[in-house]
Formats: structure tokens, C-alpha cells, sequence
């Protein structure tokens, strides 16, 4: 089973809707509520960052028998130094983004945490992809 | 503790989610950051919070707890009430500080996930 969702970057009030819907599916199909729970806040983690970072972001959630794969595309900034946004505690996110309680560079580790493989492709100037994989 | 219980030591209003009340909560976590909440590795545990944001029910949702206490009487918007109805969520709004909040339940016997 693919999905498929569109990002607005900027837009709180929708931040959350793709990682709501795809953590309904996954419910539905009965998978683990251990690795639902792993998917989704992963999933939540990286769909606030195209929120927060980027113009606009595309996530494809691929579904099988054998495990999750998501990808999540945006088109914006980039990150120029990928090792540095892993460390925890180091953030580039706006007064709003914190206001909002993110923003404290806890997301990308804690997207690493929650998957079973995980990688980030960026492009600086051209936008940024995650793929966060879990197997059954 | 029993929600019910819980809401009147806090003093508590129920804005939704009220056949939650008879539920029971063992654990709790209070904070504001919503990225510190989504580290906790345990669910069915009560969230207390200051941020009365559509991002409190996001993270309450995808952390897989139905329960969330606003505290210091931080107004609830009808969206924010709407997406917890959507998703069953009960919000307890309470006029203490997130400090007294916390200290009332965890002298009450709520225990904290750390």
C-alpha cells in the first residue's frame, strides 16, 4: 500500500494531519502498537521539520508485509552540515517554531532513535530527503 | 488515580473527552517541550502542559495518550477541542500553575515516567 501527502511549510495549523492519517492506517491494518507508536513519532518528528525548515514537502509511506518505508521530500534550505543537525541540542528553528514546543534540536535524533534505518540526503539550497525505514 | 479523582484535585474543568473519567492514569509528564514529550517512551500517561497549542494534541496523539491537563487556565481553542474530540483525547483545563499541578498529583500518588 503506497500514501501519499502533501507538506505546506509554515503552516502549524495542518502540522501533524499526513502523520495522524498514516498512524490511522497503520492501526487499521493491526500492525504492532509498539512499532505504530515508533513509526509515528518518527513520522510527526520529520513532518514538523518540513513545517518548520521548508517552502513545501511531499511524504510517501510505502506499507507491505515485511515492514514501513517512509519518505519525506521538501523543497527548501537544505542542511549544509548534516553531521551538526544530528547533534542533540543544536537547532536552527525560529522564535515560532519553539513557540509552537519544538525547535529544540531534539527532532532529528529522536527520529533516528525511533527507526530501525535511517537517512537524510540534502542539498543545500534545493530542499532535503529523510528515509526512515522499519521492519516487520 | 482515577481521572475523575484526578480533575478534582486539580480543581478541573473537563472540556472534552469525558468518557475518559473513569479511566485510570499511573504515570505523568509535564512539560511545555513538546520534542522532550515525544522522547518518553511510555504511553497512557497523562501529559501536563502550559501549551495550549494544536501541537499539544498532535503530540498527545502520537504519543499514545488520551490524556492531557492544560494548566494556569490557558484558554482552549474550538480547534484545538475539535481535533482532541476527533481523536478522543479528554482535556482538563485547571487555574494552577503547571508547578502546583504536578505537585498535587505527585503527592497524590501519580508517579513520573523519570
Amino acid at each position: 500500500m503506497n500514501l501519499e501527502f502533501k507538506v505546506e511549510g509554515g503552516d502549524f495549523t495542518l502540522a501533524g494531519n499526513a502523520s495522524s492519517q498514516i498512524k490511522k492506517m497503520l492501526k487499521q491494518l493491526n500492525i504492532d502498537p509498539k512499532i505504530v507508536k515508533r513509526v509515528v513519532i518518527a513520522l510527526y518528528e520529520a513532518e514538523v521539520n518540513i513545517v518548520a525548515h521548508a517552502y513545501r514537502g511531499i511524504i510517501t509511506a510505502e506499507i507491505d508485509p515485511h515492514g514501513v518505508r517512509l519518505k519525506l521530500e521538501d523543497e527548501g534550505p537544505g542542511i549544509p552540515d548534516i553531521e551538526k543537525a544530528m547533534t542533540p541540542g543544536f537547532s536552527t528553528a525560529s522564535e515560532q517554531v519553539r513557540e509552537m514546543g519544538f525547535g529544540a534540536g531534539m527532532g532529528l535524533p529522536n527520529i533516528s532513535e525511533n527507526a530501525d534505518d535511517f537517512r537524510i540526503e540534502s542539498e543545500v539550497g534545493k530542499g532535503t530527503t529523510l528515509y526512515i525505514n522499519y521492519n516487520f | 488515580m482515577k481521572i475523575r479523582d484526578l480533575c478534582n484535585l486539580v480543581n478541573g474543568t473537563v472540556l472534552c473527552g469525558e468518557q475518559h473519567l473513569d479511566s485510570v492514569v499511573e504515570y505523568a509528564f509535564a512539560s511545555d517541550l513538546m520534542s522532550d514529550v515525544l522522547t518518553v517512551k511510555t504511553s497512557e500517561f497523562i501529559l501536563i502542559t502550559g501549551l495550549a497549542n494544536l501541537q499539544a494534541i498532535r503530540t498527545a496523539e502520537m504519543s499514545d495518550t488520551p490524556f492531557l491537563l492544560i494548566c494556569r487556565g490557558k484558554e482552549v481553542s474550538e480547534e484545538m477541542l475539535d481535533l482532541a474530540s476527533d481523536n478522543e483525547i479528554l482535556i482538563i483545563s485547571s487555574s494552577f500553575s503547571m508547578f502546583k499541578c504536578a505537585g498535587v498529583l505527585y503527592s497524590a500518588g501519580l508517579k513520573p515516567i523519570y
